[in-house]
């Protein structure tokens, strides 16, 4: 990623970051070293596996709205990212 | 609010047989649109922030719909839908969509198959890897071990190498002998074979392993190493990330709901691309994997018939070459037995419900798993266990029922006013 490249600032779990605007958010997690997006019936947690909106593993609450699926979803100024639902 | 949009031909998915569907039926001068639940047209081949960074190929298609007058409406999830009607889902609201023609373009995914230790964070899919790094995902530095078959892990470890990961083995299923009689046919096809003498220049101090595959993935919390084996000796590598998935299946859910019959999961077409129903034809990676070249060619071809002009005769020839070389290729990279055993049955099979292997091997059909034991009812809707469990255990695909992707209350509700079905 080009440092030149347009950034936003979004917020991860209660952290700010800085991230490419063209990241998804999955990227943007996973570059900030998130390894559980979700927690699995059986508490384990989970991360990105198809990288195209059929697993549903990546599932994250992103501006208050559950299960949204963190590798189609491109990052946007302002935006709240939280994990481990 | 239920928005609604109208238009002489609908075309769902944007990879390259949509595009290429989309263009041929616009610029016959029909209102077209086109969806997708990406943001931008190119599906997850020519998955992109800037164009400029896409092969020429593909960006000469994307000029090409841009000047075409189809409208390309991205972010938007088909859910349901009937004969000349669908119902999809766009930042939350529901939309309905009527076109007399529909044309499916809802290409493949990947075949996961479990193994101990795949729920770790860090092992992903082979193109799910790339569409991560599409997305961002930066791997410079990283350890990478890419287990699958076929043409796309050898194209997916280039392109790791080439975002800086440090790409160690590329482990193919399939034995040497059938790795060399298929390479040793692609002559035949120049562009592949040139493209073959490509990842091989990039993927220089990788090693590349035949008769190869994963015994399990280890780690605490993430994948820290993967062991391999070749069904003599089992070996381990250390990696940052896994890279496994074993070929492409056809997506067939929204054809499943329009009704549309399928054969060996894929959904059945005639020399037309037509589907069993009236107004439906389907296109590219959903009638049977093959490859970009053949989704643009069928695209192209669907997008004509749709709104009923013949296409030119080569187009159909080319379809003929494309599918041949698909054949062979299925059967040079077909799945060796030794893949149902990676998985005990104490590992899980169904991700989503935490279902282990050993339980759905007791239930002995989809139906009677979902029933006893949840599999496949969670939010993937059986997306990645139903093609596992179909290789593993035999078992028919599950049956699928709307809302293909799970939808808000209000798209749920837009769903009991609609027109079709009840006969």
């Amino acid at each position: 990623m080009s440092t030149r490249a347009p950034r936003v600032r979004i917020e991860l779990d209660g952290v700010a970051h800085t991230v490419p605007a063209d990241d998804t958010v999955a990227a943007a997690l996973l570059n900030a070293g998130v390894s559980g997006f979700r927690r699995a019936v059986s508490g384990t947690p989970r991360a990105p596996l198809c990288g195209m909106g059929i697993c549903f593993e990546c599932r994250v609450r992103i501006d208050g709205v559950p299960h949204r699926r963190a590798c189609m979803e491109v990052v946007r100024d302002g935006m709240e990212v939280r994990t481990g639902a | 609010m239920l928005e609604r949009h109208t238009a002489d031909v609908v075309v769902v998915g944007a990879g390259p047989a949509g595009v290429a569907a989309a263009c041929a039926a616009a610029e016959a001068g029909r209102r077209v649109l086109l969806l997708d639940e990406g943001m931008r047209p190119g599906g997850q081949i020519w998955r992109h922030a800037v164009r400029s960074g896409l092969p020429r190929p593909a960006r000469r298609w994307l000029d090409r719909l841009d000047h075409s007058g189809a409208t390309f409406m991205g972010g938007t999830s088909v859910v349901d839908g009937a004969q000349g009607w669908l119902l999809a889902e766009r930042q939350g609201q529901p939309q309905e969509i009527r076109g007399a023609a529909l044309v499916l373009a809802t290409g493949a995914r990947e075949r996961f198959l479990p193994f101990r230790g795949w729920t770790l964070p860090g092992v992903v899919g082979v193109g799910g890897a790339q569409a991560l790094v599409k997305g961002g995902l930066d791997v410079r530095g990283a350890r990478v071990v890419v287990a699958g078959t076929g043409p796309l892990p050898l194209a997916v470890a280039a392109a790791l190498r080439t975002a800086g990961a440090d790409v160690s083995t590329v482990a193919e299923q399939a034995p040497l002998r059938a790795v060399a009689r298929f390479a040793a046919g692609l002559w035949q096809t120049p562009a592949r074979a040139l493209q073959a003498v490509r990842y091989r220049a990039t993927l220089v101090g990788t090693r590349f392993r035949t008769g190869t595959w994963v015994a399990a993935a280890e780690g605490q919390g993430r994948v820290t190493g993967v062991r391999l084996t070749d069904g003599r000796r089992t070996w381990r590598e250390p990696c940052d990330w896994l890279c496994a998935a074993w070929g492409l299946v056809p997506a067939t859910e929204l054809a499943a709901v329009l009704g549309c019959a399928a054969r060996d999961g894929a959904v059945v077409v005639d020399a037309q691309l037509r589907t069993s129903v009236p107004g439906i034809w389907c296109a590219g990676e959903s009638v049977g994997v093959a490859g970009v070249e053949a989704a643009l060619v069928e695209g192209e071809m669907a997008g004509q018939w749709a709104v009923d002009r013949p296409p030119p005769a080569r187009l159909a020839a080319a379809r003929g070459r494309h599918r041949e070389l698909a054949r062979r290729m299925e059967a040079a990279f077909a799945l060796r037995p030794e893949l149902r055993s990676m998985a005990d049955d104490d590992v899980l099979a169904c991700r989503c419900e935490d279902v282990p292997l050993g339980a759905a091997r007791t239930a002995g059909s989809f139906r009677e798993a979902r029933l006893h034991t949840r599999l496949g009812m969670g939010a993937c809707q059986g997306r990645v266990c139903g093609a596992a469990l179909g290789f593993l255990l035999g078992w028919e695909a599950p049956a699928v029922r709307p809302p293909i992707l799970p939808a808000r209350a209000g798209t749920l509700l837009a769903m009991t006013d609609q027109p079709r079905r009840d006969s």
